[in-house]
């Protein structure tokens, strides 16, 4: 039988295998930010240990609560910078060159087809999008990747999901993937890779199939994995130009970790979305999801657009898309925080931002910020946010506030009228 | 080093309890454990549930229903478990990162089927208060409440049982690669 990529890569990158179904990994990437890192750090300082497996492979970014908000936030700042400094880890993105972890490490090119990688994030499933096989941890995983270079798993098994149809005008990556996760359920993929296939994820940009893979760890999957295609080639292009001497090479090389035909599959879940409309959650659990259109009405004190799922280029193009020429409700307080400083500079480049400010959006610099209410657009007790992020939680955005899920589209069309919108409306 | 388990034991009746509602990410600015302390299940809002109360304070293992630890990877939640001497969680199912968590910190998340849960909140029901003794080594758990007991087995992966007895991931893993 042959293999599913999540397969490949843990073939080609297996160091041991202690007892039967645990495969301890070497990980070509361990990825670091402010809030689960320095207590790694701390720790293999209190065990004499304050090493690194290797200095290249370790990329670290300050983005959580960034500028630092108070003490204690500039404390783990600090503990992040002095440790990158002693290290000379030279891919350390401080205040000025920082951006959201999941959208400025791809955009740097460090994520290829095949690789491993972790971070003590949960959404660490983006990197998937790239034929990649990318996981969450926890700090200890995270401190055992940066000293020895290796992270044990359960072999994943893999749901394959065909996405097929054409979306309708309107209806983007964010919809598809609150819709599978409606279908899946919150632990439906636990201890799963979710392998995404189909025309419609061929024709997806690699900025939306970041969106795609980003919330496959709500529906509880280890990765979210899409097949490396021409689409990969041509946007990791600029960093493996010398490694390659044509695309043609380059797609030939990727394609190894593609999935093969007779690979064997937990579950094969095949969804038409042609007839997808825009979704939107409701109450606390992100596999609540009705239509943009069964929640119209539903009043929002908040609209907040970035994020690691929904804070790149494309998405603000959409969010700008609708807003050109119209602006915010009184009622609400719109927030946009574009993912990276390259997106930032983008979008003003391209006047989206003068849109976002001529509609009364507030800009903010690229940090995590009001995702999960640290800072930035924390929501006060019965306060509701039509947001672009991943985990409408109880709280989660701040004690008492509630949040609903949604495209950038959806949000921008939500923050005109100041209640929940299908924006194909206008 | 390695860790003790059992003692007395608090319910938690509900699935997909996240790990947002164990520790909220205020809290996360911390660079201690010890400094979560006060914060185990702060945010949690479910009937007859006091995160202030003795039941919590005095528990040493929580019992819950599926999913639990869901959500973020935030290890902030199995270490406000530990600074609270709750070295054990026994549910129908964990996510993923929170169960690795538990194990690579050498404490315990046992899985139990729901016919075994549903036993053990019966019993809860009748006895209000539980106490489960936990054999490792055997692979048994006791949970006793006034007048009654529920016996029972438990599986747990080779690795980690090993890692429980190593006392957790960085030991096990430095000693090894």
């Amino acid at each position: 039988m042959g293999q599913t990529t999540a397969e490949k890569i843990f073939a080609a990158h297996l160091r041991d295998e202690p007892f039967q179904g645990t495969k301890v990994l070497d990980i070509d990437r361990v990825l670091c930010h402010e809030i689960t890192t320095p207590v790694a750090i701390a720790d293999l300082e209190w065990r004499g240990k304050d090493r690194v497996f290797d200095a290249v492979k370790i990329k670290a970014v300050i983005d959580h609560v960034t500028p630092a908000k108070d003490s204690k936030t500039a404390l783990q700042a600090k503990i992040l910078r002095d440790w990158a400094r002693r290290h000379e880890i030279k891919d350390f993105f401080d205040v000025g060159r920082n951006g959201v972890c999941h959208a400025i490490f791809p955009e740097k090119g460090y994520i290829r087809p095949g690789f491993t990688a972790i971070m003590g994030d949960s959404h660490t499933c983006t990197h998937g999008a790239f034929g990649a096989f990318a996981a969450g941890v926890g700090t200890t995983d995270l401190e055992v990747g940066i000293l020895k270079g290796v992270c044990a798993f359960r072999e994943p098994k893999t749901i394959r999901v065909n996405l097929n149809g054409k979306l309708a005008g309107g209806v983007y990556a964010k919809d598809v993937i609150l819709f599978v996760i409606g279908q899946l359920g919150v632990n439906g993929a636990t201890d799963r890779v979710i392998e995404f296939h189909g025309p419609v994820v061929e024709t997806m940009s690699m900025d939306a199939r970041m969106t795609l893979c980003n919330m496959a760890i709500e529906a509880g999957g280890t990765c979210g994995i899409c097949q490396p295609d021409m689409v990969t080639v041509e946007y990791l292009w600029p960093f493996i130009e010398e490694e390659y001497a044509s695309k043609a090479e380059a797609l030939a090389d990727f394609q190894n970790w593609v999935a093969d035909t007779d690979a064997g599959y937990d579950k094969v879940l095949d969804f038409d979305v042609s007839a997808l409309e825009p979704q939107v959650t409701y109450g606390f659990k992100p596999d609540c999801v009705k239509s943009a259109k069964e929640m119209a009405g539903t009043k929002v004190d908040q609209v907040y657009i970035g994020t690691c799922t929904n804070g790149r280029i494309e998405d603000l193009r959409q969010a700008a898309a609708v807003l050109k020429g119209r602006t915010v409700a009184d009622s609400v307080r719109g927030i946009v925080s574009p993912a990276t400083p390259k997106i930032f500079q983008e979008a003003l480049a391209e006047g989206l931002i003068q849109i976002f400010m001529d509609a009364g959006f507030c800009v903010t610099n690229p940090t995590c910020g009001a995702c999960l209410g640290m800072s930035n657009g924390v929501l006060a007790e019965g306060e509701v946010c039509a947001a672009t992020s991943n985990r409408n939680f109880s709280g989660r955005m701040g004690k008492g506030g509630m949040v609903h899920l949604m495209s950038p589209s959806t949000a921008a069309a939500t923050a005109i009228t100041g209640v929940i919108t299908d924006a194909r409306s206008f | 080093m390695k860790k003790t388990f059992g003692g007395p034991s608090i319910f938690l009746d509900r699935g997909d309890i996240n790990t947002d509602e164990i520790i909220p990410a205020k809290y996360l600015t911390e660079v201690t454990k010890e400094a979560l302390k006060p914060f185990c299940l702060v945010d949690l809002s479910l009937d007859g549930f006091d995160p202030k109360g003795e039941k919590l304070a005095n528990a040493r293992v929580i019992v819950t229903r599926e999913n639990f630890g869901c959500g973020s990877s935030r290890e902030h939640a199995p270490w406000v478990f530990e600074v609270n001497e709750i070295h054990t969680v026994i549910a129908e199912s964990y996510a993923r990162i929170f169960r690795q968590n538990m194990f690579n910190c050498g404490m315990l998340a046992i899985e139990l089927p729901k016919e075994q849960i549903d036993k053990l909140f019966a019993l809860e029901q009748g006895s209000g208060d539980v106490d489960i003794a936990i054999n490792l080594a055997e692979q048994k758990i006791v949970a006793r409440g006034n007048s009654s007991e529920v016996c029972c087995s438990f599986e747990i992966s080779q690795f980690d049982k090993a890692l429980v007895e190593a006392g957790g991931w960085v030991e096990y893993a430095d000693a090894r690669y």
